[in-house]
């Protein structure tokens, strides 16, 4: 029995283990069918989707930067070039310990707190997973000894960058300019102008000067290569691949030699000048003295540089040439007696008698020839070969103010040249209008005998005096000034020339322009103001020295220059062109607190000329200190001294630093607010007239307090030139200015 | 003794149909590890000697005859506890886990000798109460299945320890546990779910959460998934085709040669592979019920069922996670993912079930 209950049970219980089991299968069936709807659903249904998840997943599209573009000058002269370092860069996705990885780095190569800033700097703003660099310029030997340690450090890697460099340095600081990190400004205007994707795995920009102004040329286009990546966005192979244009090369008009001539020329002074070639616009020298090294600026400059620079009463970092706004003094007065002509105010015949003193009818305020005493019996020439106040307060209240504008304007005072140059100031040609709008008083005629001998409210660049002068040296006939003359492909033949024709002919009577031309050429012959400077020349020079002042006479005093301190001198204007009958060049110099511009300006323009016009060069003259990018002298002892012995805290701005003309000092109880608004301080040395453009430097602190690498240590040399054209290690004259007073 | 008598000596007591399937199983393991690991034969060689000495194992198993299989299920438990225990007081950490202990000579993970371990100890349990089964019984017999379980969830190993739920709850089940019950565990078990989360680590619940969304967390913890996903996704109905899938070259796929060897699989063969290899372990697993079907014991039957029915689960869990429907649970897909413990363990269970059906009619008679 009990064994049949046993069986039973077995029999039961093989019963319900097989029902079981049958559950089993079941739940199994079921599992499949979840696994194979869910294969079918990814495989055959979302496939596509899968399909392009997994494409882009392995192929990135990698930017190719292109190499920037050369500038060189009109002889081919190598003035900005790229050259091929290491740099040891750190790949953020592979490295968790920032700290602790460069602290083991700086065990092996030379890592200074600097470039940990700069560093940190680029973590904080990197917005992709690039590299980021840690130290650039790695010496051969460093490199060598970073390799043989390479294994212990994981996302640690050497790379070969294209460095920017500027081997006049200084000389052409302000002409060229500098490229610098793209900063979030850049990119804002990269994407308004819809660049932004030409630009991907571009580092710099153009901040300044030519780098700037023709950044689209320079800059080429990026190329694309599409590769194929792994997990870690190692690239495994290239699969496309869209070569980039390099950037073109821009052939600048000016002569280097004849820059760094003048340069010299200038000797401890500061002023500017820029030379034209009157038959084209071409312009031959541009100089602003003092400059600064533009080679500080490229991966941030160390803050105690931009301090020295940005805190230097000589205002380095400002472009004289085209934001200075001086008054234009006598160099004014060939232009006037041209107006007086056009608008027959006078004949060239007719005389006054200069007594020293002029007044208006009917007025007792006294307005002083330089000369005490006057120059007697007066004619328009003699009046331009003299200089004479005189003449030229009774020319222009005659003509009266709407006339002056009228006709200076068409010389293009108080208006930008367009020079290819961003930040251009305009100058100001006052006017009734602007003085009403401005000071919201009516024009006096004391206000125009001023303006008649480039005083008063007048302020010009030396950019628009050399436009003006370039414009009479070439009969009326103006071309537009630009620095690049042609813009070069680097790899098709291509060449687009910047220079255009004539912009217009004042149609200027030839009579008039002889008169002027003879009165001109007579200034730098025996009884004109620019005689010493221009004695023997084997061509004729026609000129104007002009002063302008800096600080106001008071009614009867007399300015001597000793009695002044150095930077309320006046400054000292020279136009000049030659040769006088068939002028190849034209030029305006501008020294500030140079005195009369016969003594200071016009020796400047003679060496400039004897070199241009003759081949001639100064004696002692060693050209270029053009640095190797190679060991570089630290950069730091390049950055000019204050000049003068720590004069006084003057507001540095000479250039709109002036006040009243000298020889009537009425008009500085005329015109006291004037005076005060003229002398802002320092961050816009243009402020009245041009202050919606910011400094061009300013901003680089903020955004760049960075120090580089260069800028402390010297250079290691470049591995591989980029450049062809290695410009061969002269005799460093350093940067020492040495005394050249004449 | 002639060739062929050696031959047949030698598989006296190997299941055929099982071997095949296995067989194929381990074949295309060697084929896709060579794929995984980049067409290099580092990962199918150690394989191979896995393999080898897994099927020594097998082949050794399988000569057993049942009563020593069923003597040796109370010492493997025990000896399965202390080592948890072991483990749990001087265990290694790595990864955060606490799993493996280390012998001097070699580390070991105890977690993988307990799943065997406890379905047999729950089989034999079974087995000395067959006639007289009660709730207490079932009772007694989840108590030992949940000690185990709790040493291995606590070190923690999420994967291991349902997977060893799992193999110990089919015993259960076919031992007959009545639906109310676990109808009544079920609802208890959903009801206690908040408690067990609560309870759950920090990465784990991670895990779980990014299975409803691995996007969020898309180059973290969702990052497995979603490559994955994409793996097998691109592969399309007929496959990148053999060493050609992007997602496994090119290193987008995480821990390819174990827990996702079948995203390489998958990218590699397409739907067609994948189809393929469902059959292959269809077969495996069919072949196993019906050894379970014809198994003389009881102690056999649960043995068997149990093995099967948790080589189907593994296959299934290891799959549904790889393509996006489970969490990624450590669970290496069965007999082709590369290692040497889960190889030894599942080949150990398939030499049981070779030696039950091998051994059935001796016992009968």
């Amino acid at each position: 029995m009990s064994k049949r209950i046993e069986f039973k049970n077995h029999q039961r219980e093989i019963y319900h283990f097989q029902l079981r089991l049958f559950f089993g299968i079941g739940f199994v069936l079921v599992l499949l069918v979840i696994l194979l709807s869910r294969f079918i659903y990814l495989q055959g249904v979302r496939h596509s989707y899968y399909q392009t998840l997994s494409e882009s997943n392995r192929i990135a599209v990698i930017p190719v930067v292109p190499n920037r573009g050369l500038i060189v000058d009109r002889n081919g002269v190598v003035l900005a070039r790229n050259y091929s370092g290491y740099t040891l860069e750190i790949d953020p996705k592979k490295t968790a310990n920032y700290k602790a990885t460069i602290n083991n780095l700086a065990k092996l190569i030379n890592i200074t707190s600097k470039d940990r800033r700069l560093f940190k700097k680029q973590l904080a703003e990197s917005h992709n997973f690039e590299t980021l660099v840690i130290r650039s310029h790695l010496s051969d030997v460093e490199v060598a000894r970073f390799a043989a340690q390479e294994y212990r450090f994981p996302g640690v890697e050497i790379k070969a960058r294209l460095f920017r460099d500027y081997p006049y340095g200084e000389k052409t600081s302000h002409m060229i300019g500098y490229i610098g990190r793209i900063n979030d400004d850049d990119v804002n205007q990269l994407e308004q102008s819809g660049q932004l994707a030409n630009y991907r795995g571009s580092d710099y920009i153009g901040k300044t000067g030519l780098e700037q102004s023709y950044e689209s040329d320079l800059h080429g286009t990026t190329g694309i290569e599409q590769v194929e990546v792994d997990a870690n966005g190692r690239a495994v192979r290239v699969l496309s691949r869209t070569d980039p244009v390099p950037g073109n090369t821009l052939v600048l008009s000016i002569d280097i030699k004849l820059q760094e001539i003048v340069e010299k020329a200038f000797g401890k002074y500061r002023g500017a000048l820029v030379a034209i070639d009157p038959s084209n616009g071409e312009v031959l020298a541009f100089v602003s003295k003092p400059g600064y090294d533009p080679n500080l600026f490229i991966d941030g400059i160390d803050p105690q540089s931009w301090d020295e620079l940005n805190n230097s009463p000589d205002v380095p970092l400002t472009n004289r040439a085209i934001r200075g706004q001086y008054p234009s003094g006598s160099t004014i007065k060939p232009f006037m007696a041209l107006a007086g002509l056009y608008y027959h105010i006078r004949t060239p015949e007719q005389t006054i008698k200069d007594t020293g003193v002029y007044y208006l009818p009917g007025s007792s305020r006294q307005y002083r020839d330089w000369k005490v005493g006057g120059h007697g019996m007066v004619n328009m020439f003699k009046a331009i070969q003299v200089s004479c106040d005189t003449y030229f307060y009774g020319l222009a209240n005659d003509m009266g103010i709407d006339d002056i504008d009228n006709y200076l304007s068409r010389f293009g005072f108080g208006q930008k040249t367009g020079i290819d140059l961003e930040g251009e100031a305009s100058g100001l040609l006052p006017s009734r209008e602007w003085k009403m709008k401005r000071y919201n008083q009516i024009w006096y005629p004391g206000d125009t005998v001023s303006v008649g001998i480039g005083q008063g409210y007048s302020l010009f660049t030396p950019m628009q005096m050399a436009f003006a002068t370039a414009t009479l040296a070439n009969d009326g006939v103006a071309y537009q000034p630009h620095l690049v003359k042609e813009v070069k492909s680097p790899i098709s033949s291509e060449n687009r020339a910047i220079g255009k024709g004539p912009l217009y002919d004042l149609n200027i009577d030839p009579k008039a322009l002889d008169l002027v031309r003879r009165a001109m050429i007579a200034v730098t012959h025996p009884g004109g103001t620019a005689v010493y400077a221009n004695l023997g020349t084997p061509y004729q020079i026609a000129a104007k020295t002009g002063t302008a002042q800096v600080i106001a006479m008071k009614q009867g005093e007399k300015y001597v220059a000793k009695d002044v301190s150095e930077r309320n001198r006046d400054h000292a204007w020279y136009i000049a062109y030659a040769p006088a009958d068939k002028p190849r060049i034209a030029l305006a110099v501008l020294v500030e607190n140079g005195g009369h511009g016969g003594d200071t300006a016009a020796p400047i323009a003679r060496k400039a000329f004897d070199y241009y016009l003759l081949g001639k060069e100064p004696r002692h003259f060693v050209p270029a200190d053009v640095k190797e990018p190679k060991p570089q002298a630290p950069a730091v002892a390049k950055v000019p001294k204050p000049a003068a012995s720590a004069v006084k805290p003057l507001p540095p701005t000479t250039p709109t630093d002036l006040k009243e003309p000298k020889p009537q000092a009425p008009a500085v109880a005329k015109a006291p607010k004037q005076a005060a608004s003229a002398v802002r301080p320092l961050p816009k040395p243009t402020a009245p007239v041009d202050a919606k453009k910011p400094k061009p430097q300013a901003p680089a602190v903020t955004k760049v307090p960075k120090p580089a690498a260069s800028a402390v240590k010297p250079l290691p040399k470049p591995l591989a030139p980029a450049d062809a054209q290695e410009p061969k290690s002269l005799a460093p004259t350093g940067v020492k200015e040495e005394g050249d007073h004449e | 003794m002639n060739k062929r008598q050696l031959w047949q000596r030698l598989f006296a007591h190997i299941d055929r149909q099982l071997l095949l399937g296995i067989t194929m199983l381990l074949l295309t393991s060697l084929l896709v590890l060579y794929s995984a690991d980049n067409a290099s034969w580092d990962r199918p060689l150690g394989q191979m000697r896995n393999i080898v000495v897994a099927l020594a194992c097998m082949w050794f198993v399988a000569k057993l005859p049942l009563h020593y299989l069923m003597r040796t299920a109370v010492p493997i438990y025990v000896f399965g506890m202390i080592l948890l225990i072991c483990v749990a007081l001087f265990g290694e950490i790595s990864h955060g886990a606490r799993r493996w202990l280390n012998l001097g000579v070699m580390t070991i993970q105890p977690s993988e000798l307990m799943k065997i371990g406890v379905p047999m100890m729950m089989a034999w349990y079974f087995e000395r109460h067959e006639a007289t089964l009660t709730l207490k019984n079932y009772f007694i017999a989840a108590l030992l299945l949940l000690l185990p379980i709790m040493l291995i969830a606590r070190q923690p190993d999420l994967g291991t320890s349902l997977l060893i739920f799992a193999s110990g709850f089919y015993v259960l089940f076919l031992a007959g546990l009545s639906w109310r019950v676990m109808g009544v565990l079920l609802i208890a078990g959903i009801a206690s779910a908040p408690v067990m989360w609560s309870m759950l680590h920090e990465y784990q619940r991670h895990r779980i959460m990014m299975l409803f969304d691995p996007s969020q967390d898309a180059l973290g913890n969702g990052y497995h998934t979603i490559q994955a996903s994409i793996a097998v996704g691109s592969g399309g109905i007929l496959g990148k085709g053999y060493l050609n899938g992007t997602q496994t070259h090119l290193d987008f796929l995480p821990e390819r040669t174990t827990d996702f060897i079948f995203a390489v699989y998958s990218e590699e063969f397409g739907l067609i592979g994948n189809m393929i290899l469902l059959s292959l372990y269809a077969f495996v697993i069919w072949r196993g019920f019906i050894i379970t079907s014809q198994a003389s014991t009881y102690f056999t039957r649960l043995m068997a069922g149990s093995i099967t029915l948790t080589f189907a689960t593994y296959a299934f869990v290891n799959m549904a996670m790889v393509s996006g429907i489970l969490p990624v649970v450590g669970v290496p897909l069965p007999l082709i993912s590369y290692g040497g413990t889960s190889m030894l363990t599942l080949l150990l269970g398939f030499g049981m079930l070779m030696s039950i059906e091998t051994h059935k009619k001796l016992v009968k008679s």
